[in-house]
């Protein structure tokens, strides 16, 4: 294959908006000559590319690691959380994706607890409140007992770190109608609650986590999957089961 | 000038806790009137803000994402190592210590690296009780794996997401140090300035991503864990955020830049494909393990496999030059990664590369598939795989896949002393920052073990050392060095603005990135060197007088950013010429063509170069003086490698 790929001509309609405050709008771009070996975010870079060199400014977007585990880029591509690919992120997606003379819609996530900063930039320090909230075990520096003094089941530490290796990049929330963190937090509350090191503050950490995302403005989960659907990770929904069980068991034990 | 060290006196197996125990504490009540600048979140900024705060101390950490979780740290695949011998194949401290300054090319300090070595149990020790989810055995105890060709097993692991699960834990226990208010986080927020009072560092000034705002902060103490500046080549396997601009300013302001000519290249990346590309991704080191490198023997081969009318499977195992494995019979394909990609550009320089640029070799698996069967090839490299078919839309399991060095990490930095203090007085380096335990030349899955290692388990010590053993005057953002700090900081971001040249800061960028691949890749020699000096002075110049940086001061400015990084980056990208042109000898990754034996292999020259070079800075249009740290090895005597 040459390194040029197919060469495509897209339209592309992309959400622009100034600020927080400002209204935002559709503006239309015509691509031309889009190599299919190159990646959407390459794709727009081009598109940066040719209004600076216009003087115009350039859409803002996130982007940083461009390998798929920074979990800084988003985008809702055709009404899909990081486009058309299952389990990529939006930086790993590629051209081949599309075809030629196709329309695409490119806008930033959509939730209150998520507000847009600029263009297709949202703000998602909600989801930092979320893990302050008891994302963590409580250990200090240099105080920690030896690592092979607590054995865990392999099955747990598999299960565990399939939940801890969410990106937090917020494509679950962009996916569900009623704009829900719970795919997000119950993977953290999830790997702690699966090791013996997070046991101690269990009950606390599902309490005050859920407590949180609610404050937050997130929405309630009502069983829809598009979270698991849309997760460039596969996180499974089955650690939102356990942290309705992790809750539930918090709720009646705790004293407070 | 020949610098100082400051290690301490004594025996290098209790040195560490010797000084320990010699270094000044701070009482839990004092701790609280002392503030810390932490810049950067990533392993080393995570770690060191998070362990201060929790001793008591007031800590203000920076970083531009928008969560210090975003850090680059999180990047890293392959694993972390430990002197902990849990698998008891023969591993101690003193081996792992051994390991790294030899692998260094002798070109690294022995007392830190033992330091590390010593700490790097505790590192596992910490992150198992945060939670983080090694790979376990059957038995519930922790796994280990081999890596990077060593031949004990001390690397731990989390999948391949290693730097991600190790940056989490730390994220997590900054995050906690945040939610009790004795860290304040500042996101989106760059570190543009430097400022000293009295010879000593007490602040910075940033600029808020978001709104353009200047602002100055006010510290006791500043720690620079800042990362790597491999994007000067533009084409690397680092984010796109990542540079030099904060360690570069402190340069500006006095701090000595230490090795800068020290970069690591990667074997196993996948190759350049076009003009738009914008960054590079790398494999991992592991898939050495059982792939093999190979370059057709015949030029019509390669013609025809360029040009699409036989593929790797066309060509008979007679023909296919197994270019590492006739060379080196005793390491194969596991040579180490600075032989691997030399090797690859050898190859591809002969006109042997497999890709329509020419620049790229095979990896081959399909003995592997053959020998251990489709199932445990997957499960072995099953997810590497497929990142591999995402990029490219080929199949490592039907065809071979290409791969070519590109730049990956870089063991030059700030100069700092056992202490982690740079020269200036109050200026902190950690992790990838610093220049201090890789030497010439970095081993696998010892970068995620310096970050830790740094912020966990040494700044906390030697910062409270320094802040009880110095009186500290208070200071103030109205102070007129503020002031000059933060004026600064503005002409040069309005002096961007008011350029209105032609060309985009990207253009400059690629332009920068080729010469410094060209010149100061994986081979350099005099004459090179010496055009590159003089090159990137002229497209500094140029970027000065014909960049276009659209867009408003006082906001949001995606393309000033990148312009700042990109003027630093020229600086350092000409500074790298100079140190790579002084040091006329091949070392690690840095193979000086003058400088090789008579099998084409790198050649020290320990009489005349065991020393860290560490450059002064004096203006823009001056040349740097370079001032000279001995290094002694007492313990690790200097040898030639060899494969062979």
């Amino acid at each position: 294959m040459s390194s040029n790929g197919t060469l495509l001509n897209l339209t592309l309609k992309i959400w622009r908006q100034k600020s927080r405050s400002e209204k935002g709008y559709i503006e239309t771009h015509e691509m031309k000559g889009i190599s299919t070996e190159i990646s959407f975010l390459e794709m727009l870079d081009t598109l940066n590319d040719k209004l600076e060199r216009s003087g115009k400014a350039p859409v803002v977007f996130d982007h940083d690691c461009r390998e798929g585990i920074c979990g800084m880029c988003s985008l809702f591509i055709n009404g899909q959380p990081h486009g058309p690919a299952k389990a990529t992120t939006t930086c790993q997606l590629h051209m081949r994706e599309f075809s030629d003379g196709q329309t695409i819609f490119i806008e930033p996530w959509r939730s209150a607890a998520f507000p847009v900063v600029r263009d297709l930039r949202v703000d998602r320090s909600s989801f930092d409140r979320i893990i302050q909230s008891g994302g963590y075990t409580s250990i200090k520096t240099g105080s920690a007992p030896d690592a092979h003094a607590i054995p865990v089941p392999k099955e747990n530490a598999d299960l565990a770190m399939d939940a801890a290796t969410c990106i937090g990049c917020g494509a679950c929330v962009a996916a569900c109608k009623n704009a829900s963190a719970s795919l997000f937090t119950s993977a953290k509350v999830s790997q702690l609650a699966l090791l013996p090191q997070g046991q101690v503050e269990r009950t606390e950490r599902a309490l005050n986590m859920v407590a949180q995302m609610d404050e937050e403005g997130f929405g309630h989960c009502t069983n829809e999957s598009e979270c698991e659907a849309a997760c460039p990770k596969e996180i499974s929904v089955e650690n939102i089961a356990r942290m309705n069980r992790e809750y539930l068991r918090a709720s009646a034990i705790s004293r407070k | 000038m020949k610098l100082n060290g400051n290690v301490p006196e004594g025996d290098l197996k209790t040195l560490w806790e010797q000084h320990k125990f010699n270094m000044k504490l701070v009482n839990p009540a004092n701790r609280r009137k002392f503030k810390a600048i932490v810049v950067g979140s990533g392993l080393a900024g995570s770690s060191a803000a998070a362990s201060l705060a929790e001793m008591g101390y007031n800590v203000d950490c920076f970083c531009i994402q928008d969560s210090p979780r975003r850090a680059h740290s999180i990047a890293a695949q392959g694993g972390i190592n430990s002197s902990k011998s849990y698998p008891n194949d023969g591993d101690s401290i003193y081996r792992l210590f051994y390991d790294t300054v030899k692998g260094g090319d002798y070109r690294a300090r022995e007392a830190n690296v033992h330091r590390l070595a010593e700490v790097s149990g505790n590192i596992i020790n910490q992150c198992v009780a945060q939670g983080v989810p090694f790979a376990r055995e059957y038995s519930g105890y922790l796994a280990n794996r081999s890596f990077g060709g060593a031949q004990v097993s001390r690397t731990f692991y989390a999948k391949g997401q290693t730097g991600q699960q190790l940056l989490l834990g730390a994220y997590s226990a900054l995050s906690r140090q945040i939610k009790s208010g004795q860290v304040t986080m500042h996101t989106r927020t760059e570190m543009l300035d430097l400022v000293m009072v009295e010879g000593k560092a007490k602040g910075i000034i940033t600029r808020n991503l978001h709104t353009g705002s200047i602002d100055r902060h006010a510290a006791d103490v500043v720690l620079l864990c800042t990362g790597g500046y491999g994007n000067v080549f533009f084409l690397s396997t680092n984010a796109m955020g990542s540079n030099v601009t904060a360690a570069w300013r402190a340069h500006k302001r006095g701090a000595y830049f230490a090795n800068p000519c020290y970069t690591q290249i990667h074997p196993t990346c996948i190759p350049v494909h076009g003009e738009n590309q914008s960054k590079l991704t790398l494999m991992s080191e592991s898939l050495r393990n059982d792939g093999r490198v190979w370059v057709p023997r015949k030029k019509e081969d390669v013609a025809a496999i360029r040009k699409g009318t036989k593929t790797a499977k066309d060509i008979a195992d007679a023909d296919r030059y197994y270019y590492l494995e006739e060379r080196y019979p005793a390491f194969g394909n596991l040579v180490p990664r600075d032989v691997a990609s030399r090797g690859a550009k050898l190859e591809c320089d002969n006109g042997l590369g497999v890709n329509d640029t020419g620049e790229a070799v095979f990896l081959d698996f399909s003995a592997a598939i053959e020998r251990d069967g489709y199932e445990a090839i997957k499960a072995r490299y099953g997810n590497l795989f497929d990142m591999y078919q995402c990029i490219t839309a080929d199949s490592p399991y039907d065809v071979p896949m290409k791969i070519y060095p590109a730049i990956h990490y870089t063991m030059g930095g700030l100069w700092v002393d056992y202490n982690l203090m740079s020269n200036l007085d109050g200026l902190f380096v950690l992790g990838e920052a610093n220049f201090s335990d890789h030497g010439a030349n970095r081993l696998g899955a010892s970068a995620l073990m310096q970050g830790l290692s740094d912020g966990y388990f040494v700044a906390p010590y030697t910062v409270s050392n320094y802040l009880g053993s110095n009186k500290q005057e208070t200071v103030s953002t109205d102070m007129p060095e503020f002031e000059a700090a933060e004026n600064a900081v503005k002409e040069t971001n309005q002096k961007l603005l008011d350029i209105n040249g032609k060309q985009s800061v990207d253009d400059i960028h690629k332009r920068l990135g080729k010469m410094m691949w060209e010149y100061c890749g994986m081979a350099r020699d005099k004459n090179g060197l010496e055009k590159l000096v003089k090159d990137t002075s002229e497209l500094r110049k140029e970027f000065w007088s014909d960049v276009s940086v659209v867009g408003e001061n006082a906001d949001l400015n995606i393309t000033l950013e990148k312009a700042g990084r990109v003027a630093d980056f020229l600086e350092l990208g000409e500074l790298m010429g100079r140190d790579a042109l002084a040091r006329e000898e091949s070392c690690g990754g840095h193979f000086r063509e003058e400088s090789q034996t008579e099998d084409n292999e790198a050649k020290r020259d320990d009489e005349n170069f065991q020393h860290v070079a560490a450059w002064e800075f004096k203006g823009v249009d001056n040349e740097p003086e370079r001032h000279i740290e001995e290094l002694e090895f007492k313990h690790c005597i200097p040898s030639q490698r060899s494969y062979k």
